[in-house]
């Protein structure tokens, strides 16, 4: 179990101000805010990369003054990081305990890449590369896992494969897991709690369904990729085009996503996304009448 | 990377402690400073060793003047006991500076031994021109430093710069000395087409053309006894000499021992001088050094009586008649050659 | 550690051995007055000196990047049979003592040179001697930065609708401008200084502040007109490094190898004459010095071989092995003092934001090349032969003074890959459980080998020719191979000649083992001095 009590990080301005936050044993968390905002800030203080004040606890155990590589965590960066002087079980050997010899072999296994253990590293995919990463990361047994923007640098494609096969190992593992993006798709995907980081401070923290039902303000709406119209929050499937509506919404994309046309549009100065059938999808650049439907928003 | 520049520090502080030279002496050791081209035999250092109880070290130190104008530097200090190699060139310079303790060992030729006070005299060598015997095999060679400014020697003779080399500061002492009109013998020798460069060993090898060298001239300033050499390391052990030196107006150079000023072992240092001066050093000076020894009981290579007699033909100046005038004389050589 | 703490130490380094023995000196010209150093500086003589000395080093400067500069080009952007090898004998000429290149160059274009022209004492003898040494200098640095220069970039700017030279003026050209700049900053400080070759092609006719500095130096103890010479040239040396130091610095680039078989028989052409070409100016002198040492009155002959190995019974014979032995271990040891001293100035200058006083430091450290090595080796005898600090008699002076030459080097090659080394690297070593030290250990440690042996090659390639003239420092009880060759040089006979001709070619087979052996180590990164 990982515990931050008033987590605060400073450079030359304050970066986190003070993160309260609790993962439970076998938890994924996911930290969600816009790039910049202090997110791996966050995971590096928890790590012990960057002096911090605040308490970080780890399974009970108080570790903020303790160093780095005597914390227990595992971290998995936006790039892969391997080592490339090293072959693949070099690199996922690197953190295991010689009293552990198999563990190589297994974690290879987990994320499906057994018999790759001699293989160069510059030899392989991203995605393997990305695979490799995170067994090397598994293999030290960390009492919580700290993920990076994982998926950052892989493709559109490979990162909806690796996300699902990624959270599998994990809950399979039962591994405390710890991540950042700013995509929250892969944040939704992955986690099973999400937390808002705005400005250095957490502003929301839940299950994806209960942000998307009840996001805690419109920051966390848009974050979210609900739109706001006037203050008031809707979810794509409550707005759609209705001649008779009473916004008039600049259409600036559409999207073609299975079987249907996601939009994006602006009324006014408010960005705002909806679906429409295939048929009824808008040019870009027309303006289209919108109006609401369903609950209303908070 | 934490620990790293420690060890180095650690290094560096007890590279330069007094610690790393020991501030005493051990008694049982004789320093010989001098130049690159020192050479004794070993066995004749055993003797030595064996008699004295004293080890020798030799620390060379680049060329003559580098050897001297180092112990100018450091006059006081001495970097070991005795100095061996200072010429009548640089003999009063180095005497100025104190660089010297007044001793001088027994048995030297009087003549030499006076012109000399305070140091000893060892050897000596003679700076004369040479030629290629091939080159002349058909017409006579010069006689005299007077024939260079003739037509026929034109363009042929080459001469180490009197700037930059001792023997070439020798060759113009010895035209100073024995020239009416020395400015004025220049003057025609550059006329006369004279080549200078650098150093020796470039005027020798690379622009003379007899022996070992492999240029074009066929007159070079060398030494006395480079002919005896030119047999000694030919490829073909032939039976003459490749080239010849001209006895006329050649400038005697001496190479003194001294004991230096403030020597750790100047008991060391006097007997180090005493044994250069004895048989067993003075009959290895020959072949070891290519010079002539001063001891005139002394054994020389069969060599050297054949290619390269002592010449008769001496100009001899005395330390303190070179060191009034060498800086004058090159000044006033540079300003005629340039 | 701090980078303040790490750059502590090479600056250290620095003053010890290079600013009190320069000040020692300029502090005993100023013991005999002011007025005559001043009367020395502001001589009209004195300023012929420098005006030559900046004309020769900037001619020879100009004629190196210019007929260097294709060379490069054809080591860089193409594989051949021999490249390897080619590259690897390139660095030879740099690094052999002066003495052996010098010889090898009056053989050629002296009197009666097998080329048939008489250059020495020519300024043109002089360039040509200086194209030769610093040939290397070219190739590598700027041979470096081409070799990592993505082709993409350029064919990109085609594509975008730029002509070839546009395409090069636009992209290509300012790429490699730092590039250039170093490798002319480079070759005009070794021109600047160069001694030997001066000396002996210039046939005591030219006169460079370098030879005047030795001359009044050794020759006349002129302390105050050295001391002013120096000065002069010190000042000369900073003005050039700001001037150079302004700019950018070289940008890192990736290591992509370029390198690719020449197309069309154009190309092929084309590369094999420049390869052809650069093989001949490098080897030609080089040759010379072999066939010399099996040449002795006209015939082939191993006498000189056997004499060099048979060196008898004198105190100044001369054991080819144990002189070999010598050499390796003083340049041994200079060369791991310049890659400790010179690996922490580049930890201090790599870490990111260098700021404008690093960019000083980082100038600074270059000084020891374009500086006098009469100045250091007779500023070293004044400030380090007294008690307590009598270090004349061991040797160890020759060995910090060439590690102090051997830095700078050191210093270039290795902080372009300290920068470009990923420091997450420690970072995830330390998460997966290594203290620092352990993952400095385990990841930097090997990571940067490959670079640090560049770089300690390079320090003992410089080092093992005894770079520049040690004068006034007693040679290590053993003598080395340039002091056997000296010793050898000082009596006549064919045969001596040949046998200090057989020292020059064991000298240059060593150099040229030392060199493959480092060029085997592959480097990531292009490598810029």
């Amino acid at each position: 179990m990982l515990r931050l009590r008033q987590l605060a990080v400073s450079y030359d301005q304050p970066v986190l101000k003070g993160i309260d936050l609790e993962v439970a044993t076998g938890e994924i968390v996911c930290i969600l805010g816009p790039s910049g905002g202090g997110k791996s800030t966050l995971l590096r203080a928890v790590a012990g990369l960057v002096p911090a004040s605040g308490r970080v606890e780890l399974g009970g155990r108080d570790v903020s003054r303790t160093p780095t590589h005597l914390r227990g965590v595992g971290m998995m960066f936006q790039n892969d990081l391997l080592f490339p002087h090293l072959d693949v079980a070099g690199n996922v050997g690197f953190g295991v305990r010689p009293s552990d010899p198999d563990r190589v072999e297994q974690v290879l296994a987990l994320v499906g890449l057994a018999g790759y253990g001699s293989r160069a590293v510059d030899s392989l995919s991203g995605g393997q590369a990305q695979r490799v990463a995170l067994a090397r990361a598994l293999a030290a047994r960390p009492g919580v896992l700290l993920l990076d923007e994982p998926f950052g640098a892989l493709d559109v494609v490979l990162k909806a494969h690796l996300v699902l096969e990624v959270q599998n190992v994990l809950r399979e593992q039962g591994v405390t897991v710890l991540a950042v993006t700013h995509d929250r798709r892969e944040a939704f995907t992955l986690a099973d709690r999400v937390a808002v980081l705005r400005e250095g401070r957490i502003v929301q923290v839940g299950a994806p369904d209960e942000l998307w039902a009840r996001p805690a303000d419109t920051y966390v709406a848009r974050l979210l990729g609900l739109s706001v119209i006037a203050g008031v929050v809707y979810r794509p499937e409550q707005l759609h085009p209705d001649p008779a509506g009473s916004w008039a919404a600049v259409v600036t994309g559409r999207t073609f996503r299975d079987g249907r046309y996601q939009v994006s549009a602006r009324v006014g100065e408010d960005p705002v996304t909806f679906m429409t059938s295939v048929d009824e999808a808008p040019q870009v650049g027309a303006t289209v009448a919108l109006s609401a439907h369903g609950c209303e928003g908070t | 990377m934490k620990k790293f520049p420690i060890p180095v520090l650690v290094l560096m502080l007890a590279a330069c402690s007094p610690g790393g030279q020991p501030a005493t002496q051990p008694p049982d050791e004789v320093v010989v400073v001098t130049h690159d081209s020192f050479a004794v035999s070993k066995q004749a250092l055993r003797t030595f060793t064996d008699q004295s109880g004293l080890k020798v070290k030799i620390v060379q130190n680049g060329d003559t003047g580098q050897v001297v104008n180092s112990a100018i530097l450091s006059a006081g200090q001495p970097q070991g006991d005795v100095l061996f190699g200072v010429d009548n060139t640089f003999l009063s310079r180095a005497q100025q500076a104190g660089v010297f303790e007044d001793y001088q060992a027994a048995g030297a030729p009087a003549d030499l031994a006076a012109a000399a006070p305070g140091v000893t005299p060892i050897d000596t060598g003679a700076v004369c021109l040479n030629y290629d015997r091939a080159y002349f095999a058909d017409r006579p060679p010069p006689r005299s430093l007077a024939d260079l400014v003739k037509p026929e020697f034109k363009d042929l003779t080459v001469v180490p710069n009197p700037a930059t080399s001792s023997p070439g500061l020798a060759f113009l002492a010895s035209t100073v000395a024995g020239q009416p009109d020395w400015q004025g013998y220049w003057r025609a020798l550059r006329e006369n087409g004279v080549k200078v460069v650098d150093g020796w060993e470039n005027a020798y090898y690379q622009q003379f053309s007899g022996g070992s060298g492999q240029g074009t001239r066929p007159i070079v300033v060398s030494y006395s006894t480079s002919p005896a050499a030119e047999v000694i390391f030919a490829a073909d052990r032939r039976a003459s000499a490749p080239t010849a030196y001209v006895d006329a107006d050649c400038f005697q150079q001496v190479e003194y021992a001294g004991v230096l000023a403030g020597a750790r072992n100047p008991q060391g240092a006097r007997e180090f001088v005493d044994f250069m001066l004895s048989r067993t050093f003075q009959d290895e000076v020959g072949e070891q050094m290519f010079v002539y020894p001063v001891r005139p009981d002394a054994t020389v290579p069969p060599e050297f009586q054949k290619y390269a007699p002592p010449p008769k033909s001496l100009v001899v100046l005395k330390p303190d008649q070179i060191a009034d005038g060498r800086d004058t004389w090159i000044d006033e050589w540079s300003a005629i050659m340039q | 550690m701090s980078r303040t703490a790490l750059l502590a130490v090479p600056v250290l380094f620095l003053a010890l051995l290079f600013v009190i023995p320069v000040a020692s000196v300029v502090w005993a010209g100023l013991s005999a007055g002011p007025d005559r150093m001043l009367g020395v500086a502001f001589s009209g003589r004195t300023w012929q000196t420098v005006g030559f000395t900046f004309l020769q080093a900037g001619l020879s400067t100009l004629v190196t990047v210019v007929l260097a500069a294709p060379a490069a080009v054809v080591l860089a952007r193409f594989r051949f049979p021999g490249r390897g090898l080619l590259r690897a004998l390139v660095l030879v000429p740099f690094v052999m003592p002066t003495v052996v290149v010098a010889a090898a160059f009056l053989a050629l274009i002296g009197p009666g040179g097998l080329l048939g022209v008489d250059l020495s004492g020519s300024i043109w003898g002089l360039v040509l001697a200086h194209m030769f040494l610093n040939l290397a200098v070219v190739i590598r640095v700027l041979g470096g930065s081409l070799a990592t220069l993505d082709p993409d970039l350029e064919q990109a700017a085609r594509v975008l609708g730029a002509s070839r030279w546009q395409a090069f003026r636009r992209v290509t050209w300012p790429l490699l401008m730092p590039a250039v700049r170093a490798c002319v900053a480079i070759v005009f400080l070794f021109c600047f200084t160069s001694f030997g070759v001066v000396q002996v092609l210039g046939a005591g006719q030219l006169r460079t502040l370098e030879v005047e500095i030795y001359r009044r130096t050794v020759h006349l103890l002129d302390l105050s007109a050295a001391a002013a010479l120096s000065v002069l040239q010190l000042l000369a040396v900073v003005a050039m490094l700001v001037v150079i130091g302004r700019g950018r610095p070289v940008p890192r680039q990736q290591a992509v190898d370029v390198a690719r078989p020449p197309h069309g028989w154009r190309q092929r052409a084309a590369v094999g004459i420049t390869a052809a070409a650069t093989a001949v100016a490098v080897l030609g002198p080089l040759l010379v010095i072999a066939v010399r040492s099996v040449t002795a009155g006209g015939h082939w002959t191993l006498a000189g071989w056997q004499m060099l190995f048979t060196p008898g019974d004198s105190t100044n014979a001369v054991d080819p092995w144990s002189a070999v032995l010598a050499s390796l271990r003083t340049s041994a040891a200079a060369s791991a003092l310049a890659v400790g001293v010179g690996g922490m100035a580049a930890v201090g200058l790599s870490v990111r934001g260098r700021g404008g006083w690093l960019r000083t430091v980082d100038a600074l450290l270059l000084l020891p090349l374009g500086t006098s090595a009469v100045t250091v080796g007779l500023g070293m005898l004044l400030a380090f032969g007294r008690p307590p600090l009598d270090l004349r008699n061991t040797g160890l002076l020759i060995v910090l003074a060439q590690a102090l030459v051997a830095m700078p080097f050191v210093v270039r090659v290795v902080t372009p890959a300290l920068e470009s080394f990923d420091r997450r690297l420690l970072e995830v070593a330390g998460v997966l459980g290594r203290s620092p030290a352990a993952a400095v250990r385990s990841v930097a440690l090997p990571l940067l080998l490959p670079v640090l042996a560049v770089a300690a090659g390079f320090a003992f390639a410089v080092t093992i020719g005894e770079f520049g003239a040690t004068v006034f420092l007693a040679s290590p009880a053993d003598p080395t191979l340039p002091v056997a060759i000296a010793r050898l040089l000082s009596r006549p006979g064919q045969v001596t000649v040949a046998a200090a001709y057989a020292a020059g070619t064991v000298l240059m087979l060593v150099t040229i083992a030392v060199v493959v052996a480092v060029d085997r180590v592959r480097v990531s990164r292009a490598v810029v001095f």
